[in-house]
């Protein structure tokens, strides 16, 4: 049976620059993946690339469809959430819209407002918002928004990129609860991409470790955990 | 007393044309970041083909959606067929294409219909009713019109999910399409909308200042200041712009010819309209681009 | 003969090494001025040939003004008429109220021009890419009525315009007051041509060019971004405006709509289609725009009759068509195209 998602021989350009040499990993379906590394590994560019948000060749296939070389709007119609780094928030836009946006997509009114409700569940705090400038929002609130505004769009695979990022520890642990709960209850898989190393092999399954755009480390996260030396050599703690 | 209620009256109707332009000129602002120049030629040539439409017997309430939607089809495949190639082209590239855009719609309503005045009868009947020594019935029919378009316009953006992912496409175009949105298609459907209201603008103005090719020219600068007062990047503001541009230079001429009158001094009056635009434009830009409703824009380094 | 290093070490040319370099274009220039003398006399050109390439000659100062403004300083000018309009009324008003000679005009109007490019600079510092065009594109529009100010008239006599009349070739000259004039142009044009030169090729161009490229890193490297930014507008003014003086002269005529919105577009037409950072696609866009004057209708009549088509095609049809297509194919210009091939002939 095929992985929900295959990423064979990837490399990803930046203008004249090659960001990533080759990468290849795998996802399987329902479990929650991450990817580590220092600043400027690859990680982001990995999800962008994902996403065709940057120049790319390789493969990579979505459930045994190809993506590569499609439109970023497609993926993202063929099931894919992208949580972008920086939250990317419809600042201008109220909570309510940046939700309705998110789920333009979809036809199917009842299962929509059933997703709506899920979400209130999740972050009740985004219905008290509702009316409110999303710009306005703290940045807890804001990453909670943009990880609802994926949702909305009913994916199969969720890209997280950074979600700790900025936020107070509380906030975090807050939002990684959730994430747990999103991956077990909504049946989203994820590929989360993190800094923040120790938080993120608590949350997953598997772990892989970019370093200057190269795969040099894969493996159960219970274990990359657990071993102190491939903690040290490979994630500096 | 009753001339100034005249020239506020009839700079209102004015305005509203404006208005309408101004608000075409910042739905492609800010969707592509473009001033579109032809924006008033555009115009000018969809009042043609109105025009052309009711010579082959339309009724004028029944040509004018015909005319804006064709002028919606033009305006979609300008911007997918002409503009999105060059979408990275430094910026003169792309204000040389408008230009050429400019000639182009400039010269072919010379050269399909004649450079001679046609006339453009008002669809509005000749009523006299209470007021009618302030205001004609065309010029109510031109804001009443324009009034009711940028309602269809505002409660189409507000409150549709298409308007709401044009929005959404023009805002942040990224985070747009990471919700599906098909980005290139909302710009389209931008310039297909601007192009349709200036249709509607061209074809109510035209029965006013007469049909011929240089019908828009002057007016697109006031549609300019217009967008610019309001703020150009903002809709509202534009059409708030519009309207009091409109009001503006009416009053500045009629005080100007006021003081004429009283005192012998001439400073400006009809013949300085466009001068004020001007003065109106380069003050905006100079003192305050984002203009009354519109906000500011950070340069990125 | 004394030779200057350049900061690489590498021996540079001294002016006058570069100078007698350019011995083609000496050649040019002398061909050029002995016209009136062999074609003249032997009636292979004729007056009015003279007058074609006059205009041709004077349109390419108006175009190279422009260059120099947006190809070399990246400013946007939809606007030049206005300058061009500046300087004929100069010229024009001088002589037909002040009764002076036509060559005392031309550093009259250089001035004149240059204060208004450099005071309209001013507002435009705040100005970038589309604010800009739309700032320019709105002077050129207000233009002809600007004209006709009423408090204006007892000079610019209004809508009737002025009427002058051509200089006779002095000291006796056997040339015609046409062939007088085509002289005079072609010196100016050397002369300011060779001044541009210098300009661009100096540090004073390279600012230029830094402040076109990228603002604000150049402003980081101490370049005084403002200072340069309205000087060269007053430069770019200074040039059109000149032109639009020698106009006024050849064409013995202005009035506040000879200097419509359309005058604006040509200029830039020709900066376009010549070559918008280059010198030798300034006299391009200049011949462009006095052969497309002259010719668009005739030219333009023959393709209609050629392709039967059901509407009577107007040359500014085919010059929007033309503008389209060059941003696609040629956005630098025939000139950028030319020195495009000449590379590649090179190269291989």
């Amino acid at each position: 049976m095929a992985s929900l998602l295959e990423v064979e021989g990837l490399r990803a350009y930046y203008g004249q620059t090659q960001a990533l040499h080759d990468v290849s990993f795998s996802l399987e379906a329902g479990g929650i993946t991450t990817l580590l590394g220092a600043n400027g590994a690859g990680k982001t560019t990995t999800l962008r690339a994902i996403c065709n948000m940057v120049h790319t060749e390789g493969s990579i296939r979505l459930d045994g469809t190809p993506i590569n070389g499609r439109a970023t709007e497609a993926v993202v119609r063929l099931g894919v959430g992208h949580v972008p780094e920086g939250r990317g928030t419809f600042t201008n836009l109220s909570v309510d819209e940046n939700l309705r946006v998110a789920a333009y997509t979809r036809r199917d009114k009842a299962a929509t407002e059933r997703d709506r409700e899920m979400v209130y569940e999740y972050f009740p705090i985004l219905k008290a918002r509702l009316t409110q400038q999303a710009g306005t929002l703290s940045g807890g609130e804001q990453q909670m928004l943009a990880i609802s505004r994926a949702l909305m769009g009913a994916p199969r695979l969720m890209l997280l990129d950074e979600p700790s990022f900025g936020l107070a520890p509380l906030i975090v642990q807050e939002i990684f609860r959730i994430m747990r709960r999103i991956n077990g209850e909504a049946k989203v898989s994820m590929l989360l991409v993190e800094q923040n190393a120790a938080l993120a092999l608590e949350l997953a399954d598997h772990a892989y470790v970019l370093e200057t755009g190269r795969i040099v480390m894969s493996g159960k996260a219970a274990d990359v955990k657990n071993d102190e030396s491939i903690r040290k050599s490979y994630l500096g703690y | 007393m009753e001339q100034l209620i005249q020239q506020i009256a009839s700079g209102l109707a004015n305005g509203a044309i404006y208005a309408c332009l101004a608000l075409a000129l910042v739905m492609i602002f800010v969707s592509t970041d473009h001033i579109n120049f032809a924006q008033g030629e555009m115009a000018m040539f969809s009042a043609y083909i109105c025009w052309q439409l009711m010579q082959w017997g339309l009724n004028f309430w029944i040509a004018l959606p015909v005319v804006a939607l064709i002028s919606f089809l033009i305006g979609v495949s300008i911007e997918r067929i002409i503009l999105r190639p060059l979408h990275n082209a430094p910026v003169l590239s792309i204000v040389v294409v408008f230009i050429g855009l400019l000639a182009i719609f400039h010269s072919l309503a010379g050269g399909i219909w004649g450079h001679t005045i046609k006339d453009f009868p008002s669809p509005f009947p000749k009523v006299t009713f209470a007021g009618s020594g302030y205001i004609g019935p065309h010029q109510i029919g031109m804001i009443v019109v324009t009034l009711v378009l940028l309602l269809a316009l505002f409660a189409f953006f507000r409150f549709t999910p298409l308007g709401l992912a044009m929005r959404a496409a023009a805002q942040n175009p990224t985070s747009a399409r990471l919700a599906g949105v098909r980005v290139d298609w909302m710009l389209a459907l931008g310039w297909g909308l601007a192009a349709a209201i200036g249709a509607v603008a061209g074809s109510l103005v035209a029965p006013a200042v007469y049909l011929e090719p240089n019908m828009m020219a002057s007016i697109l600068l006031y549609g300019f200041a217009g967008a610019l007062v309001g703020g150009i990047s903002s809709p509202g503001g534009a059409v708030a712009g519009g309207f009091i541009v409109g009001v503006l230079e009416n009053l500045i001429a009629y005080f100007g010819n006021l003081l004429e009158k009283s005192s012998g001094l001439y400073i400006v009056g009809n013949g300085e309209k466009l001068t004020v635009a001007l003065v109106i434009v380069i003050t905006v830009l100079t003192l305050k681009p984002s203009g009354l409703f519109g906000h500011v824009t950070v340069k990125r380094v | 003969m004394a030779t200057t290093t350049t900061a690489n070490g590498v021996a540079a040319e001294t002016p006058r090494r570069a100078f007698v370099r350019a011995w083609w274009i000496w050649a040019a220039l002398a061909i050029l001025a002995l016209l009136p003398f062999i074609g003249g006399k032997t009636g292979l050109i004729s007056n009015y040939g003279f007058l074609q390439l006059s205009l041709m000659i004077v349109y390419a100062i108006a175009v190279l003004g422009l260059i120099l403004l947006t190809g070399f300083n990246g400013q946007i000018s939809l606007g030049h008429g206005a300058f061009f309009a500046v300087g004929a009324y100069t010229a024009a008003v001088l002589i037909d109220q002040a009764n002076w000679p036509y060559w005392a005009t031309l550093p009259v109007a250089a001035i004149m021009c240059f204060i208004v490019g450099y005071v309209f600079g001013l507002p435009a510092l705040r100005l970038d890419g589309h604010y800009l065009a739309l700032a320019t594109f709105a002077l050129a529009v207000a233009v002809p009525q600007f004209l006709k100010y009423r408090h204006f008239e007892w000079f610019t006599n209004g809508v009737q315009g002025i009427n002058i009349f051509k200089p006779d070739p002095p000291f006796g000259l056997p040339v015609s007051s046409d062939q007088w004039m085509y002289l005079i142009v072609l010196a100016t044009a050397a002369v300011m041509f060779w001044l541009a030169h210098n300009l661009l090729d100096s540090r004073t161009g390279r600012a230029m060019m830094a402040i076109r490229d990228h603002s604000m890193a150049a402003s980081t490297m101490g370049i005084n971004v403002a200072h340069y930014k309205t000087v060269v507008f007053g430069i770019s003014a200074l040039y059109t405006g000149v032109a639009g003086a020698l106009h006024a002269i050849i064409f013995e005529f202005v009035a506040p709509d000879s200097f419509r919105f359309e005058l604006s577009i040509a200029i830039l037409v020709g900066a376009v289609v010549g070559g918008i950072a280059s010198l030798p696609g300034a006299v391009i866009g200049g011949v462009f725009v006095q052969v497309i004057e002259k010719y668009a209708d005739a030219l333009t009549k023959k393709i209609s009759a050629a392709v039967h088509l059901p509407l009577d095609l107007e040359p500014w049809t085919i010059y929007g068509i033309a503008l389209i297509l060059l941003m696609y194919i040629m956005p630098m210009g025939i000139a950028g195209g030319a020195a495009q091939l000449w590379r590649r002939i090179r190269g291989s």
